[in-house]
């Protein structure tokens, strides 16, 4: 009998203490604006939300690559940008293929990193980017090539029979076959000529919209 | 009659003397994927790999998510090699956000992502060893991997999902006879594996059954953009640690592991040896680090990246990990991409199984370091 009312006495205790514990959160939660940046300020924090940018010299190398491609196609091509091992370039749909083997025959990159799809709903378009790396030439190790296209995007999606389509790279760099049938199941994006247009990840009998694109909410966020 | 399909489906041709095999997802000799495969007799004519049985939407679930807030759950595809897989996206967020990072840390995370890399790779080995039926290939780097495990969990706290590195550095600095700790386990570690070679790798059934099956030539290995051990088994020197070094990488006193064969054998063979690079970096890496100073630079509360983005990559235990990070302003990201190297050495398997023996499919599939659920994502 005594050891019980022992134990009731304990639980009773704990309880307790938890209860002042949730006071103690609730008081520190609701901390105002003011004295959260107090708060910030006495632990030493900086609380202004922009990233430094810093001007940093276009590199040498990099730069007479990009001029190469440039000097080849000019008008068809927009280079975004030229950073240290980081090349980014945009083109049509239409040329993509044409870009692409030259960028595989005379700056010889020779695989694919990735395949990306990124959509951005507000312009009704989404972009394919492929991660170009290199194997055979020593010089490019350290680079990636970044190509990328836009095709046109559909409010209301038919994967397979809408406009959003663009040629296949498969025939330029062997290595993007699965990652295009990545991005053909996750964004709707069919790649004209690619010789096994599946879906890869996804099951046979899902039958909502490619599930990458930004208008597919999960659940409860 | 003629039915027009959708894209995306497409009809069976049925022949009498091909039969069809579904090996997976559920056979423990696949793992958490299907390879339909097609045999004649005992040889198998055609593979068709059919992984997204454990696809669980990380690119998906990281948009909604702010950068520290996607650090757990970004290490889960390889969660015994969870260092090394959220190394890049600590790379690219740092980036993003301008971050620069003590000196300590950098060292601090090279050993973590090595001890992690041994361990993936004793965890690879146990199951090659244990699906040629080398039973003693199972127990020993099962037993082996606690040794690096306790030291993770002596820095991390925790024995598998470490989440030890962040963007800023690690975590929490080393505890105080971790130097002493880790050395000892090491020499121990290398004297363990030195046992390895005799039992499993000059074991002249597994060279029977690796040898000269599924071979990938060097031209085929470019082409088909693999990466990690298959390709340096076919004869490319190509790592990310000495071709685009990170942190303090090029500092560190290490090789790359190349061999010409390009078969299974090779392929077993690489991840091995890389083990003994793995101690060496260890072991400079402690000499060199400094032994004092911070650890983590302190992030601003809910931080947003600008209106950029960025391609980071690391040499993981399964080949080279690259993430995509779209920022638009914003505290989470707009778009992350995880480029894996299972996933990229996915598309070699058809390739390499046609023509092969069925019995022989463990000893090609498991060679190829393959882990369906960092393929999946």
């Amino acid at each position: 009998m005594s050891s019980g009312t022992e134990k009731d006495i304990e639980v009773k205790d704990t309880t307790e203490e938890h209860s002042d514990n949730s006071e103690n959160t609730a008081k520190s939660d609701s901390m105002s604006k003011g004295e959260a940046k107090k708060f910030y300020e006495e632990k030493g924090l900086d609380l202004s939300p922009d990233v430094p940018v810093k001007p940093k010299p276009v590199p040498i190398f990099e730069k007479s690559l990009a001029d190469k491609i440039s000097s080849k196609f000019g008008d068809k091509i927009r280079v975004d940008y030229v950073r240290a091992d980081r090349i980014r370039v945009t083109t049509k749909r239409e040329d993509i293929v044409d870009v692409a083997k030259f960028i595989r025959d005379e700056l010889k990159y020779d695989h694919a990193e990735s395949v990306s799809g990124v959509d951005y709903p507000d312009s009704s378009e989404i972009e394919v980017i492929y991660h170009l790396g290199s194997y055979t030439d020593e010089k490019l190790g350290r680079q990636i090539f970044a190509l990328a296209t836009r095709v046109p995007r559909e409010d209301i999606p038919n994967p397979g029979s809408d406009t959003t389509r663009t040629p296949s790279l498969r025939d330029v760099f062997y290595s993007v076959e699965f990652h295009e049938r990545e991005c053909f199941e996750m964004f709707g994006v069919y790649f004209e000529g690619h010789p096994d247009m599946r879906r890869l990840l996804l099951p046979e009998d899902w039958a909502d919209i490619p599930p990458f694109r930004k208008d597919f909410k999960i659940k409860g966020r | 009659m003629t039915t027009q399909l959708p894209p995306g489906m497409h009809l069976e041709t049925v022949d009498d003397k091909i039969m069809t095999l579904n090996v997976g997802p559920q056979h423990p000799g696949s793992g958490h994927m299907r390879l339909i495969i097609k045999v004649d007799g005992d040889y198998i004519v055609s593979c068709d790999p059919d992984p997204g049985y454990v696809h669980r939407g990380e690119e998906k679930m990281a948009e909604y998510r702010n950068y520290i807030q996607n650090i757990p759950h970004l290490e889960r595809p390889v969660i015994h090699d969870s260092s090394n897989i959220l190394y890049p996206y600590c790379l690219g967020v740092e980036e993003l956000l301008g971050i620069e990072v003590p000196e300590r840390a950098k060292y601090i995370r090279v050993i973590a992502a090595e001890l992690n890399r041994c361990i993936y790779i004793l965890y690879w080995l146990a199951i090659y060893g244990i699906f040629l039926g080398h039973s003693t290939m199972f127990m020993w780097p099962a037993g082996d991997r606690e040794l690096f495990i306790d030291l993770l969990e002596a820095m991390s706290g925790a024995r598998v999902t470490h989440a030890y590195l962040v963007p800023g550095g690690v975590r929490n600095d080393l505890p105080s006879n971790f130097e002493e700790r880790c050395l000892r386990q090491v020499e121990y570690f290398e004297k363990r594996l030195k046992e390895y070679e005799a039992i499993f790798y000059q074991n002249p059934l597994l060279k029977a059954r690796t040898e000269g099956s599924g071979i990938l030539s060097r031209t085929d290995a470019i082409r088909l953009g693999t990466t990690g051990s298959v390709l340096r088994a076919s004869g490319v020197d190509f790592d990310v640690r000495k071709k685009e070094p990170y942190d303090v990488y090029e500092n560190l006193d290490f090789q790359t592991i190349v061999m010409k064969e390009g078969d299974s054998y090779a392929r077993s063979r690489v991840p091995y040896l890389e083990m003994f690079e793995s101690c060496r970096i260890i072991r400079d890496a402690l000499k060199k680090m400094p032994k004092s100073g911070s650890v983590r630079t302190k992030l601003k509360p809910n931080p947003k990246g600008g209106n950029d983005e960025v391609y980071r990559r690391v040499e993981s235990g399964r080949g080279a990990i690259g993430y995509y990070i779209v920022s638009n302003n914003r505290p989470e990201p707009y778009r992350v991409k995880i480029s894996v190297g299972s996933f990229r050495n996915l598309i070699c398997m058809p390739y390499l199984l046609k023509g092969e023996k069925l019995g022989n499919m463990p000893a090609v599939y498991w060679g190829l370091n393959y882990w369906p659920v960092e393929a999946d994502r």
